[in-house]
């Protein structure tokens, strides 16, 4: 008799697999695009690039040590970093940590635009021109933020647009438990 | 049919000019035949399912440029291998390293041979041991 219902249970149970994969990504709960980050628990990648603000400045990762910092990769080609924006302000106004933008492979007039009419959260704004610190941030698709601590050290990332509810969850502890810092 | 003739004729001849990768090749033979292993082995990860050789987005591109002046500065396969990896993780490679993460993957086929392998002999033993003549939906 078992072999007539072997294959069915065997069908049953590769569907509720299946079905509990589904489930997961439609509650957004696993995102099958998502690759963790190498980066998580080593230095931050260094990086000297034009201010996008000010192109007569550069923007020294040296210079924010000491400080914890969320690292926000966008461009204005990038719809999702538009839906997050507002996410970015709010948690600028929080003052609990300080915004860095990396404005990727963009156009410099669109991008000034943008910030001028959208508001601009962040304490410093890079322009990666030619790609090269997004791809030693391991970057592949924008919007994506990362938390460095004081000592330099990424603690956390996340892809795609962030919201209070996400930087509530993944973040917000990370500052919690690294004390006043 | 003349028509075919060119048609197939024309797609044979242009579809270099489809190339993604429109850069030069290399001078010499050696450095290119690496590079084309390499943007071969490398996955776009923003895209996913296409390695960077075949992806038109920005990143595969700006990783060509990588691999292109890593192979140009006389660097080893293993340091392109560890520069991407420690950037991208392994899932940027084709071929994923054997680590405690991927003896499944690897032993896959291997089990799924023995299993069906298995199944296989323990049929035919128990077929060739039933009389010949035992099948009752045999008309006699």
């Amino acid at each position: 008799m078992w072999r007539y219902f072997a294959p069915a249970g065997a069908f049953l149970a590769l569907g509720a697999l299946f079905g509990l994969a589904l489930w997961k990504i439609g509650a957004g709960k696993l995102d099958i695009r998502e690759i963790k980050s190498p980066l998580i628990g080593k230095p931050a990648p260094a990086f000297v690039l034009p201010s996008l603000t000010d192109p007569a400045r550069q923007v020294d990762s040296r210079t924010l040590a000491g400080k914890p910092y969320l690292f926000n990769v966008w461009g204005t080609w990038c719809g999702e970093c538009r839906a997050e924006h507002s996410a970015l302000l709010a948690i600028a106004r929080m003052n609990s940590v300080q915004l860095i933008g990396l404005d990727w492979k963009d156009d410099h007039q669109e991008a000034v635009a943008y910030l001028a009419s959208l508001g601009n959260p962040y304490a410093e704004v890079a322009a990666d021109n030619d790609g090269r610190t997004a791809i030693n941030w391991g970057v592949y698709g924008a919007p994506e933020t990362f938390l460095v601590s004081a000592d330099g050290i990424v603690l956390e990332k996340h892809i795609g647009a962030i919201s209070m509810a996400i930087w509530q969850q993944k973040f917000a502890p990370h500052l919690k438990a690294g004390g006043p810092s | 049919m003349s028509r075919w003739l060119t048609l197939v004729v024309l797609a044979l001849v242009t579809s270099a000019a489809l190339a993604i990768d429109t850069e030069a090749a290399f001078p010499d033979a050696a450095r290119q035949e690496r590079y084309d292993r390499w943007i071969h082995e490398l996955r776009c990860v923003q895209c996913q399912n296409a390695a960077i050789a075949d992806s038109p987005v920005g990143l595969a591109s700006d990783l060509r440029r990588q691999v292109r002046e890593m192979i140009a500065a006389g660097q080893s396969d293993a340091q392109i291998k560890t520069f991407m990896t420690e950037r991208y993780g392994d899932f940027v490679l084709y071929d994923p390293p054997l680590t405690a993460r991927t003896y499944f993957l690897w032993a896959a086929p291997g089990l799924l041979l023995v299993v069906c392998v298995g199944f296989a002999v323990r049929v035919i033993v128990r077929r060739s041991k039933a009389p010949i003549d035992s099948d009752p939906e045999e008309p006699a």
